[in-house]
């Protein structure tokens, strides 16, 4: 090639510039002034004042009482704890739902499969708002899981079943929301699966049970905390789950980022907020990133092997 | 990608029973709320949960609705600029990525790429919302547009890098040895064989900002609301079918644009195979 090494770094910059830049600008500096405004004081009349401040950070566990001393107050800690339980719960429960989905495609012919995984890829990118929304119609009061009680009169003209705006409402809508892309990676550690080893396992008299456990689930590991991490995340920074199905009585980080920006304006302590929900991204990913460097330094020791 | 399953005599090792009726039952679970959603969008009576009957009353309302005209049309233009800026900053950037040889801050640039799937939609609108309100930017529709072709490069960047690194570079050293200047071989030979990943990554990101509602609500001033800020809107202020009509609407656009998507890439695999 004809391009010197200055001209190729030029082009490299020229190119890349406008990628770094935008996403730079609008995104990385964006989320930097946010950790700054953490740190802040609040303006009452929104926005902050510059002033530095931990209060936004005390304020996850004390409040202020009327003599200014701090005292201890559980209940942002408790939406902490609530988001986390109910994203672990919704990437559980995507799991076990999920698994056997993607082993039964796994085991369809060729053909078959791509319409499948077309089939679980289409509500992922239909908007996730609708399809919240498509579960106030089911869960809601009249809706569809009721109408059947109605009808059959075990249910009076006022009384509901009371499923909407609860935990069991905002973990359907969140496994809902996000369990094809748990779905989507397992399957694709199935695929590359030797079923010989599977039948290996059950000729030497392995129970179905025993070769689940002990020869598919460990080769489609990677699968399962790809999958596990790409729900996790999204579930514990959910808003539209909790806002609509949970009635916005049920807070999450999400929707608690949300409210202190729109509604309480309390600028610093949504930030704060914000940070801790990067945080535990950001541990998450760490987390994966060094599951994934093991799991490949055993691919690598098994293919030297 | 080649058969990598067992030959037909190990089939039923590894098969366990009931699979097949829990799949049936997961596609159910998939699709029964949308197609409930669907089918109450055709009611004909005003009441959401009551169903009185057969009509495209609301469709006509949400059709002759200004209100959703206005976000319909927002929503079509910011999609439209930011699918076009997005694609091509990131065909810029997939190409440095694997055409620009090894340099110092490759994985930091690849990060900072692929920031925006990772960080929570939710941190990045609060994020967004800080900055432009702080900096008193208000460019109407600009806001929500600089917001969206944020987001949209990675979605842009992934099917153009994969299709870059799956290409086969003789053809471009073919070109080059033929003394075709590098502009040539760009536009003759890599663009037209890199055209069907262009096209993918635009269409995702399409999608993806046609779909995009929390990051578009905090940073979106009035008058630029789009589609699914309106359609939150009139959820929160009490359900009418007119709702249904419009969302219904919105999901056939997705699922023409991934049907479409799917199929490009489906034919792409078969004509690489």
């Amino acid at each position: 090639m004809t391009v010197t090494p200055t001209a190729a770094a030029l082009r490299r910059l020229i190119g890349l510039a406008p990628a770094l830049f935008v996403i730079g600008l609008f995104m990385l500096v964006p989320v930097a002034v946010m950790a700054l405004y953490s740190f802040l004081e609040s303006n009452p009349f929104g926005g902050v004042v510059w002033r530095f401040s931990p209060e936004a950070y005390l304020q996850f566990l004390f409040e202020r009482d009327l003599a200014d001393n701090l005292v201890f107050n559980p209940g942002y800690l408790i939406i902490i704890l609530r988001s986390l339980g109910l994203a672990i719960l919704a990437t559980i429960l995507c799991l076990i739902v999920g698994f056997p989905v993607a082993y039964f495609i796994v085991r369809q012919p060729a053909q078959h499969r791509s319409i499948w995984i077309y089939l679980i890829t289409i509500p992922f990118w239909t908007n996730q708002l609708v399809r919240t929304f498509a579960w106030i119609i089911v869960l809601g009061r009249n809706g569809t899981v009721e109408m059947p009680f109605r009808w059959l009169g075990l249910l009076g003209e006022d009384d509901t079943l009371g499923l909407m705006y609860t935990d069991f409402a905002i973990v359907i809508g969140l496994i809902y929301a996000f369990i094809p892309i748990m779905v989507l990676p397992i399957y694709a550690s199935l695929e590359k699966l030797d079923f010989r080893l599977v039948e290996a396992s059950s000729d030497l008299y392995s129970s179905t049970f025993e070769t689940f456990r002990r020869v598919i689930i460990p080769l489609a590991r990677p699968g399962i905390v790809a999958g596990s991490i790409l729900v996790f995340i999204p579930c514990l920074g959910a808003f539209i789950q909790p806002d609509l199905l949970g009635g916005g009585k049920k807070l999450m980080l999400g929707s608690l980022v949300q409210f202190q920006f729109a509604t309480a304006r309390n600028w610093p302590f949504g930030a704060a907020v914000a940070m801790i929900l990067l945080a535990f991204v950001i541990l998450c990913l760490l987390w994966y990133a060094q599951a994934a460097r093991r799991a490949g330094s055993h691919a690598g020791a098994l293919a030297h092997a | 990608m080649p058969e990598a399953r067992a030959p037909a005599q190990f089939r039923n090792a590894g098969e366990v029973p009931g699979l097949r009726p829990a799949a049936y039952g997961f596609m159910a679970f998939l699709y029964l709320p949308i197609a409930i959603l669907v089918l109450y969008s055709f009611n004909a009576g005003s009441l959401v949960m009551v169903w009185s009957g057969f009509s495209l009353d609301w469709y006509t309302k949400a059709f002759a609705n200004a209100d959703i005209q206005r976000a319909a049309l927002n929503s079509l233009v910011v999609a439209t600029v930011a699918t076009a800026l997005a694609t091509v900053i990131a065909t810029l950037a997939a190409l440095v990525m694997t055409r620009g040889g090894p340099f110092r801050g490759r994985g930091a640039s690849l990060v900072l790429i692929s920031l925006p799937l990772m960080v929570p939609e939710i941190v990045t609108a609060v994020a967004m919302l800080i900055v432009f309100a702080g900096t008193g930017l208000s460019l109407g529709l600009g806001n929500v547009i600089i917001a969206h072709v944020t987001f949209c490069i990675p979605f842009a960047f992934m099917p153009i890098r994969a299709r870059l690194e799956g290409m086969d570079t003789t053809l471009e050293q073919a070109s080059a040895d033929l003394y075709g200047t590098d502009w040539a071989t760009f536009r003759y030979v890599t663009l037209p064989i890199l055209m069907p990943g262009i096209v993918a990554g635009a269409m995702l990101s399409f999608v993806i900002s046609i779909d995009d509602f929390i990051i578009t609500m905090m940073v979106a001033g009035a008058g630029s609301t789009t589609l699914p800020v309106y359609i939150y809107s009139m959820i929160r202020q009490g359900v009418t079918p007119e709702v249904n009509a419009v969302s219904s609407l919105l999901l056939l656009a997705s699922v023409l644009l991934v049907t479409l998507y799917w199929l490009v890439t489906r034919r792409r695999e078969a004509a690489d195979n």
